[in-house]
């Protein structure tokens, strides 16, 4: 391995290397070793938990426990008949997939998993570490939803064309509560990048009764209940999963898409789903951050213990995501749309200003 | 190899100033409204490619989340709702066109003078100027945050309550229907 890099470097040159073969090789490395094993594991956690919360045993055919049941899902998937509709458009029908997963796939790269390199061998836990990172987050995240407004207008099926529509609505409300929750962290961090965000988050208040994290601060505390319901909406997952609301239009935006091109939809969804559980890790958790110093696993090398505290975190979030879907109805959609224009916007305009003032009052 | 370390950065620029362009050519072509937007969009992401070229991240990634996730999606919406078909019945010139080529012209005088007259630094001496304050290298936020909220405040807020008061002009214009 050591060998095949030295190679690279040599071929590409010292410009070409850092610039776009070192972050290539670290972005493949990523998807392939940790975002894609982790999707195909949560689809299975999500069947098994779902499977108790309504007393079944969920999928316990394939392996020990089921274990293996996400390499059988996706064999089936890639063999399964790929079917075009003959009225559909067939380049944008094609392209769909992609958009809906590529954005999320992007972000990935500006999430800090552990903390920066301290030297002694240790890596930086992240891809890299961009001045504008949150706003480049949600820059992407809103680029997703093309995705399902192109796959939904494609199909040429009313379902689908509901569904998108659903989702253009629905990402066009839910986008600036969204936006506007997480200039509350930005206010009390002072800085736009991911790992200044976290950084700002160590020490302790309360004589060391609690960790530093904004979710503790006093307008934290609601930006943070905001972001979450608008990060779940975003995601169109349960109580906000009116695109694909089955009850009432198939399966909405992807009712004509089938084997692996249905795939890609959902392993777009549950990136979303990671996406937003680890920047709300990020923004509010205190990231690789341990809730106390004696807690901090220093003894691991190269920061790992910081990168266990923030998949912990990561994954308590996830499981979060499960149980909503396990335990309330779906909303109706004047619901939702009165949920976000009356209430969320509101109350995230009103944080932002009392956040504004709490520091400009009290500036330490 | 060299040749692409070397380049890079212009083989960048023309790629995505032949997407910015074509993309705005096909608005202005195509017939099917829905394509219309997709072409818009197209120009709206490489322009924002363009600004990330020139290190002004801040102002590139606003311009995605605000044209490309925003308004488009705003655009398709509309245009998905009323169902617009194709318009290939509808004529393509409208008698216009003298007026129209005396106005492009009259531009394209404009922006000839301002290109002669400009001097052109050579690009890599100016690479830090949009992420600069006070002559301290800082990002391109800072640099905007200061210029807005510091250099240019008066301007701004004017801005701010025009934008606001048309606001409040399409309200009052959607409450009377």
């Amino acid at each position: 391995m050591p060998g095949l890099l030295q190679w690279l470097d040599e071929f590409a040159g010292p410009t070409l290397f850092e610039f776009a073969v070192s972050p290539t090789l670290k972005i493949l490395a990523l998807l392939f070793l940790f975002v894609l094993p982790l999707i195909s594991y949560i689809v299975l956690a999500e069947r098994k938990i779902l499977g108790y919360i309504q007393a079944r045993v969920g999928p316990n055919r394939v392996g020990p426990w089921g274990l293996l049941q996400p390499i059988a899902d996706v064999v089936k998937l890639l063999l399964k008949e790929d079917v075009i509709p003959v009225r559909a458009v067939r380049w944008a029908f094609v392209l769909a997939p992609c958009l809906v997963v590529a954005p999320a796939f992007v972000i990935f790269s500006v999430i800090p998993f552990g903390p920066p390199s301290t030297g002694e061998g240790a890596p930086n836990w992240f891809i890299t570490d961009v001045n504008t990172g949150l706003l480049l987050v949600i820059a992407l995240a809103t680029i997703g939803v093309y995705g399902l407004i192109i796959g939904g207008w494609a199909s040429n099926n009313k379902f689908s064309l509901m569904g998108g529509l659903r989702s253009a609505a629905q990402m066009i409300s839910y986008e600036v509560p969204q936006g506007f929750s997480v200039v509350v962290p930005i206010l009390l961090a002072g800085t736009l990048s991911l790992v200044g965000i976290v950084q700002a988050q160590e020490g302790h208040q309360l004589f060391g009764l609690l960790p530093r994290w904004f979710v503790f601060h006093p307008t934290g505390i609601f930006a943070f209940f905001v972001y979450m319901v608008a990060g779940i909406a975003e995601s169109n997952r349960n109580p906000f999963d009116l695109p694909e609301a089955e009850t009432e239009l198939v399966a909405g935006f992807h009712t004509e898409y089938s084997g692996m091109r249905f795939a890609l939809f959902f392993l777009g969804e549950y990136a979303n789903m990671i996406v937003v559980s680890a920047i709300a890790v990020t923004l509010f958790f205190g990231g690789w951050l341990p809730p106390f110093d004696f807690l901090g696993m220093a003894f691991l090398p190269m920061g790992l213990g910081g990168v266990l505290w923030f998949v912990t975190k990561l994954f308590a979030f996830l499981f979060v995501y499960i149980w909503f879907r396990g335990t309330f109805p779906r909303y109706r959609f004047d619901q939702l749309m009165d949920l976000g224009w009356k209430w969320l916007i509101p109350m995230a305009l009103i944080l932002v200003v009392l956040t504004a003032l709490l520091k400009l009052l009290f500036p330490s | 190899m060299e040749f692409l370390a070397a380049h890079g950065g212009a083989i960048l620029f023309y790629l995505f100033a032949a997407l910015a362009v074509g993309g705005a050519l096909l608005v202005i072509t195509l017939r099917n409204p829905m394509y219309c937007a997709f072409a818009l969009l197209l120009t709206f992401l490489a322009v924002a490619a363009l600004f990330l070229l020139r290190q002004a991240e801040f102002v590139g990634v606003v311009q995605i989340f605000v044209y490309g996730g925003g308004i488009m999606v705003l655009f398709l919406f509309v245009v998905m709702l009323v169902n617009l078909h194709n318009l290939p019945d509808a004529r393509r010139f409208l008698g216009q066109s003298p007026l129209a080529v005396a106005v492009a012209l009259m531009l394209l005088g404009l922006f000839g003078a301002l290109f002669i007259g400009t001097h052109f630094a050579p690009s890599p001496e100016n690479l830090d100027l949009l992420r600069t304050v006070d002559g301290v290298v800082v990002g391109n936020t800072e640099a905007v945050a200061m210029s807005l909220y510091r250099d240019y405040l008066l301007p701004f807020e004017i801005a701010s309550v025009f934008l606001l008061v048309a606001m409040i002009g399409a309200v009052v214009l959607g409450r009377r229907q």
